[in-house]
């Protein structure tokens, strides 16, 4: 590892390594070794993040960069069982840039800090030559305060089920299609959306969550890999469960891509103590961002920290965390 | 009848159709007193194994072998350095198809020439040449082609445009390849240490996409010259399952023939448009180069001498490298592509050797044996 290369940003294997090699190297603690969506804080009672956007093109089907700041980090805190309420809001901007699109771009943000009930309290803005960036970028940090304690991804054990929100893949997919141009007549849109309302109404019909991770980059691949890895299990997961949509199937057709390692925006993965499986979808399936969650898999102790996937015609393999820049395989 | 994106794989991966095969060819192989090593030639279609557990799926004496029918993974370090050194120069944009930009050459991969500020793109189809051209008229674009027969019509439509539109600044880098050559290449090498023509390929399972274009023509001498029967198959498990049955098959009744899996889109003529665009434009080169093989005659494509001015290998001639690189001394990949040994008995296997740092041909790109086996392959029985 000399010099930093895209692969390094792809939420996969060598994403890790560097945060690994080198931050985690430098920072080292307690909480932030934890490696969750969010740093749990104050004896449990906060939850604290940060992310930050960057997407080509700024404006696609279903949402926006604004949207996609605003989720990102509400979602992280809502990950941790955290009722998001504090953000700042950081933006580099490209000279040039202009004021209309950047008013878009706010007014997304505003909707979106609603439906999370999060305001922003503190902000900076940076504008620096043209070519420095590539038009914006948004940061956002967040404090949340934890509605549910002990939500931990180094927790889930036999006992626990796998559960997935919705369709896997639409982000990523939509990102692809808009970004390359591809001609395409579907209704494919990305599921950029707010988990928080989803994470409230289970806590509220109280159901008690093992773990919870939206699978942004490097697609549930990422989160199943790491939560085997972290809470030492297997999870082995049912192929033809997985729910994808055909627009997504067939964009990962066309171009070689794997829909576990496509990049989602608004699709979480859940695991749950068994018995309580049911009553978390008969709550996931009212919502319309997640009216089609359902049950891939199960924890077990078959291969310690993998993940194995099982097709319906009795074939199985180990899912891989994602390598290497996504790139469409050439035949 | 307009096409929908669930055409692609809808039926191809059903479950019920892929046990239905798996008690045939069980059937069927319980009546032959031997094993049959089946080639794949494309790594399209050892990818397909390995992803879908094929093997799993099939008795213990029906086995694959795999072939070198991966474009990016048979690429010589020597062409990987001239898309590099390409790349490098100010007024260059380099442009190729996908995981090309990964395969490292002898100062590192075109990934990593981006990482150093040259402009490197990659993109779905040639025509996208066009549109890059367009907005940077300063700069050359410089195509660096690879691919077999099904990759190469593209890059000739490309310059067809290129010559009709007077296009000034669209350059190529031609490196396609054709699979009958490495095929005969398989058959016919002798292995010097133990002075025998000892590959182990008793069938091939022939890729489709490449018969699109040739026609199942092209795989004709295998089944008559070789005794090798040959089936021309899709990339589907379904596909898969249903050749591999046929090639059983012709085993069990004591036939050899070229058949046809891949009756949808395979005829044996071929798309014969694309057959002219490509005579068009392009010549066999006596010797090309195949990362793992070494040099295979008649195997490579060049541009015709009359379009020279478009051929970025005579352009930049001053600078492009001809010295040849040898191989790395662990790796066997040149084993492997033979089909006369398996990655895993590869000692830097997984090892000093992954799919992101890659040492051998095999293990650069997804379709490679190496990177299939690595990334697919440690739950095979």
């Amino acid at each position: 590892m000399k010099t930093v290369t895209l692969a390094h940003g792809n939420g996969g294997a060598e994403n890790q390594e560097l945060i690994s090699k080198v931050f985690y190297k430098a920072f080292k603690n307690e909480i932030l070794t934890k490696s969750e969506d969010a740093a749990v804080i104050e004896d449990g009672n906060l939850a604290f993040t940060t992310d930050s956007f960057t997407v080509s093109p700024l404006f696609f089907n279903g949402a926006d960069i604004g949207k996609l700041s605003i989720c990102g980090t509400c979602n992280d805190l809502a990950m941790m069982g955290a009722k998001p309420k504090y953000l700042t809001c950081s933006v580099i901007i490209e000279e040039g840039f202009e004021i209309k699109s950047l008013e878009k771009i706010v007014k997304s943000m505003k909707n979106e800090l609603e439906i999370n009930g999060a305001i922003i309290v503190s902000g900076d803005t940076k504008v620096v030559p043209k070519g420095s960036v590539d038009k914006i970028f948004i940061n956002t940090t967040g404090i949340g305060q934890i509605l549910q304690k002990g939500i931990s991804s180094n927790l889930i054990s036999s006992e626990d089920i796998i559960i997935v929100s919705r369709d896997i893949g639409c982000h990523g997919a939509t990102i692809f299609a808009a970004r390359e141009g591809m001609d395409m007549n579907s209704d494919l849109k990305s599921d950029c959306a707010s988990l928080y309302p989803q994470i409230k109404a289970l806590i509220e019909a109280g159901i008690k969550i093992t773990a919870l991770r939206d699978a942004t980059r490097g697609g549930v691949s990422a989160v199943l890999n790491e939560w085997a890895n972290q809470s030492d299990i297997c999870i082995e997961v049912q192929e033809d469960k997985i729910p994808i949509s055909d627009e997504v199937k067939g964009i990962c057709e066309l171009l070689g891509f794997e829909p576990m390692s496509l990049a989602n925006e608004g699709t979480f993965v859940m695991a749950i103590k068994k018995e309580e499986a049911l009553k978390a979808l008969e709550v996931l399936q009212k919502f319309e961002n997640s009216n089609n969650a359902c049950i891939i898999g199960e924890v077990t102790q078959q291969y310690p920290k993998k993940v194995v996937l099982n097709s319906a015609w009795g074939t199985k393999r180990f899912l891989e965390l994602p390598t290497g820049e996504l790139l469409p395989r050439i035949c | 009848m307009q096409l929908e994106l669930k055409d692609l794989y809808d039926g191809f991966r059903d479950a019920k159709t892929i046990k239905a095969y798996k008690k045939i060819i069980e059937e069927d192989a319980k009546k032959l007193n031997r094993t049959i090593n089946i080639m794949e030639v494309c790594g399209g279609h050892t990818h397909t194994i390995m992803k879908y557990g094929i093997p799993q799926l099939l008795p213990s004496n029906i086995k694959f072998i795999h072939g070198p029918g991966c474009p990016v993974c048979i690429m010589p370090k020597e062409r990987i350095d001239h898309a590099y050194i390409l790349s490098m120069q100010d007024d260059v944009i380099l442009v190729t198809l996908g995981d090309m930009i990964k395969v490292p050459g002898s100062n590192g991969s075109l990934q990593d020439a981006r990482s150093k500020g040259a402009d490197v793109r990659f993109v779905y189809s040639p025509m996208d040449c066009l549109k890059i051209a367009k907005e940077n008229p300063t700069k050359k674009i410089i195509f660096f082609a690879i691919g077999f027969e099904t990759t190469t019509p593209m890059t000739a439509a490309l310059l067809d445009i290129v010559i009709k539109q007077e296009i000034k600044n669209i350059f190529f880098h031609i490196n396609h390849v054709t699979v009958p050559e490495v095929m005969r290449e398989l058959i016919d090498s002798r292995d010097e240490h133990v002075d025998s023509y000892n590959h182990n390929i008793d069938a091939f399972l022939g890729p489709s996409h490449v018969s699109v274009i040739s026609g199942s023509k092209i795989y004709e001498e295998f089944p008559k010259n070789y005794k090798k029967p040959v089936v021309v198959a899709g990339f589907e498990p379904v596909d898969v399952m249903q050749a591999i049955s046929m090639i059983v098959k012709q085993f069990c009744e004591d036939r050899c023939e070229l058949e046809i899996e891949y009756k949808r889109l395979v005829t044996y003529e071929g798309n014969i448009k694309a057959q002219e665009l490509i005579n068009k434009y392009f010549q066999k080169v006596c010797l090309f180069k195949w990362r793992g093989l070494g040099n295979i005659k008649d195997s490579g494509l060049k541009l015709k001498a009359e379009y020279s001015k478009y051929d970025a290998e005579v352009i930049y001639k001053e600078i492009l490298p001809i010295e040849e690189i040898e191989d790395h001394k662990l790796c066997i990949c040149s084993d492997i592509l033979r089909g006369m040994a398996s990655p895993t008995d590869c000692t830097i296997f997984g090892t000093a050797c992954k799919p992101n740092k890659p040492v051998g041909s095999c293990m650069v790109s997804s379709e490679g044996a190496c990177a299939a086996y690595y990334k697919y392959g440690n739950l095979l029985k």
